[in-house]
């Protein structure tokens, strides 16, 4: 009932549909809640930012969606599907086959995801030979194309190139290459620009915006950086304590955000405040994920908490159409709602 | 000097200057002067390359402002903190601590100069004893420079307080038990307990959380009016410096390339660098989403820099006078000035887009 207009028409054409994935980690201490019921669907050629602070969840969200956490220590539940596949249920080959085939993956750090003692050259084609067949000559002409995708300049000198011969950029320009190089419908990217230089961070972005439309991937891109959302974000989903709190189009969310987490999110982050005031920081730190608060995650540090926050935690509630937030103060109904809080 | 030509002002000569600078004391006489700091490293592994870590850096740094140092990594932002505070050593130089020179004759003992300015670092974990209370860690500075016990665990108790943190609660805990934002406020606490006069804030926020670092950045300001501090703040984040500056030093691959007061610096940036570093921000918005970079490319190695100006190699208006001679930062009088290194901005300097040119 509550979903119908959000995800009527939508269901036919998911690249992504992840319904209610848990994530545990069990140790012998304590059990830490990661991921705690999240629903949400990606289209071919989409763009999902997942934004969150850290522990929010949001990687772990994403290592899900490749099984990529310890088998033994993480507890994952729920429904994954990826182009019709059912990830959970997926056996050794099919994983194989699945993780840089179908979905792949770019990571924060390039200098640890890369193999220190093999080249740029090697690494891409080793990738296009295990997933597509072929031989060596035909996949270092492919590796060689991917570089010049990527505008990594004298390509044909990199190739043969080190990881630690490479700069912080064009490591992470060859490892979008290394992502790139069967096709994958879906890339998930972790930070992909949080260790670079802000006058490369902005390069890589305009590069990964332009690849993924002309390429027509989807793409779940993890950041906790406003900025880097708005540039590159169509859909934003905020996640605050393995939940997500809030989702919708990027502008709207930005422009007027629905859930007061993302309201003290967008007011914390400095960005041309006046010097002669104080920045409207949100009080408190995130809850201990081993000891999760009952109802509303963010109530200990919310202004406006009520005792209805506190019964349970509030569901999905959708105003408008597209827009979703779980806050008990946003008015269930489309149409309800009238000036925004 | 053939830099642009500041107005006169009655404060006094260009810096590097007169003895006069050297009286002790009172509002006019700057807290800290650099003078042509250098730091090279040498590349391990036999060859004769060094790392041009900091090449010839001077500055001023007035009594109760906040400076803001930006710059990208390995254009030796952190070395030259570390220089100031002589935790590494400079090859040349010359540091003047409120009129007194820094380990040299007459002048005041690099202990003396450390009780006067302390360091917050970026990692809050590893700048933490793991193994001691953070109540004792924050009492240690004022015992080990001359308080009894008691009196530095009063001290410990009080300005864990005013940095937030209740001193029954959190004083006996251990670093591993504290959130980032609160190991963050300690290592600030153990900063300000020797009472130091100014406080050097090395990436100190870069790494919390936003909702954290607004609550910092927001401490550091109340600190800094009630303790009558002086900052030199190091970041990446250009909103951030934007935000809590006075003034801004603008860095590349071991020089300074532009200084100026924080408004000039962000609305009129004279140095191509700043402006491509400015124009790198993301947008916030949307609808207006940046279509090209500024510049191209990656900052070049410290270890070979370029010849001439050291950003020639990216910059869009570069020519033959860039890989010939190094611009000079222009002769900066006061806190007002904003001055950039760069032949454009320099008349008769042979660039054709020189001030004054045609």
């Amino acid at each position: 009932m509550a979903d119908m207009d959000g995800s009527f028409h939508a269901v036919p054409s998911n690249l992504v549909e992840v319904e209610n994935l848990t994530v545990r980690f069990v140790t012998r201490e304590a059990t830490v809640h990661a991921v705690n019921g999240v629903t949400f669907n990606v289209q071919p050629g989409e763009v999902l930012c997942i934004l969150g602070e850290s522990g929010s969840g949001k990687s772990v969200t994403l290592r899900a969606l490749m099984r990529l956490l310890p088998p033994r220590r993480a507890k994952i539940s729920g429904l994954i599907k990826v182009d019709g596949q059912d990830v959970l249920s997926l056996d050794g080959a099919g994983l194989r086959r699945l993780r840089g085939g179908l979905v792949s993956m770019i990571f924060q750090e390039p200098m640890t995801a890369l193999d220190p003692v093999y080249t740029i050259g090697k690494q891409i084609t080793e990738t296009i030979i295990r997933h597509k067949g072929g031989g060596h000559a035909t996949a270092r002409a492919r590796a060689l194309d991917l570089l010049e995708l990527v505008k990594i300049p004298s390509a044909a000198r990199r190739l043969d190139n080190y990881p630690h011969e490479l700069s912080g950029g064009l490591r992470q320009r060859a490892m979008i290459a290394m992502a790139l190089s069967c096709g994958p419908r879906l890339l998930l990217a972790d930070e992909p620009t949080t260790a670079l230089d802000a006058t490369v961070q902005i390069q890589v972005l305009i590069l990964l915006r332009k690849l993924q439309k002309e390429l027509g991937m989807g793409t779940i891109f993890v950041t906790h950086d406003l900025g880097v959302a708005s540039e590159i974000a169509d859909r934003i989903a905020v996640m605050y304590a393995g939940r997500i709190v809030e989702e919708g189009p990027v502008a709207d969310v930005l422009a007027n955000p629905l859930h007061p987490y993302t309201r003290g999110l967008l007011a914390s982050t400095v960005h041309g405040q006046s010097r002669d005031h104080d920045i409207d920081a949100i009080p408190g730190s995130p809850p201990d994920l081993r000891r999760l608060p009952t109802g509303c995650a963010f109530a200990p540090r919310c202004a406006q908490v009520s005792r209805e926050c506190r019964a349970g935690v509030p569901e999905e509630r959708r105003p408008v159409v597209n827009r979703m937030a779980r806050c008990v103060r946003v008015p269930a109904m489309a149409g309800t709602m009238a000036a925004q809080v | 000097m053939n830099a642009i030509s500041p107005t006169p002002t009655p404060i006094g000569p260009p810096p590097p200057a007169a003895d006069f600078e050297r009286d002790r004391g009172g509002p006019a006489q700057p807290l800290l002067i650099a003078r042509d700091l250098r730091k090279h490293f040498k590349v391990q592994g036999g060859s004769a390359a060094f790392v041009r870590a900091v090449d010839g850096i001077s500055f001023t740094l007035f009594k109760g402002e906040t400076l803001g140092i930006v710059g990208e990594s390995g254009c030796g932002k952190s070395t030259l903190a570390r220089l100031l505070l002589h935790l590494l050593r400079p090859d040349s130089g010359e540091l003047v601590f409120d009129g007194d020179t820094v380990a040299e004759m007459r002048g005041i003992t690099v202990n003396a100069l450390r009780r006067q300015v302390q360091m917050v670092f970026q990692d809050s974990y590893s700048s933490l004893n793991p193994r001691m209370p953070v109540q004792d860690t924050v009492a240690f500075g004022p015992y080990v420079h001359g308080k009894s016990k008691a009196d530095s665990r009063a001290v410990a108790r009080s300005i864990l307080s005013r940095v937030g943190l209740d001193p029954d609660l959190f004083g006996p805990r251990y670093p591993h038990e504290l959130s980032g934002g609160q190991k963050q406020r300690v290592n600030i606490a153990r900063a300000l307990a020797i009472e130091p006069r100014m406080v050097i804030l090395d990436e100190a926020v870069s790494a919390l959380d936003k909702s954290v670092e607004a609550q910092v950045l927001n401490l550091l300001r109340a600190l800094k009016a009630d303790f009558n501090l002086t900052y030199l703040f190091i970041s990446h984040d250009l909103n951030v410096v934007q935000y809590i500056s006075d003034r801004v030093l603008v860095m590349y691959l071991g020089a300074v390339v532009e200084l100026g007061p924080v408004d000039g610096i962000f609305s009129r940036p004279l140095h191509p660098y700043t402006r491509a570093l400015l124009g790198s921000r993301p947008s916030m918005n949307p609808k207006q989403r940046i279509e090209e970079p500024p510049i191209t490319g990656d900052p070049p190695s410290p270890i070979n820099p370029p010849s001439g100006c050291r950003f020639r190699t990216r910059c869009p208006f570069a020519e033959p006078v860039c890989e010939a001679r190094i611009p000079e930062l222009g002769a900066w009088t006061d806190r007002a000035s904003h001055v950039a290194a760069c032949h454009m901005q320099v008349p008769g300097s042979g660039h054709s887009q020189a001030l004054g040119h045609g």
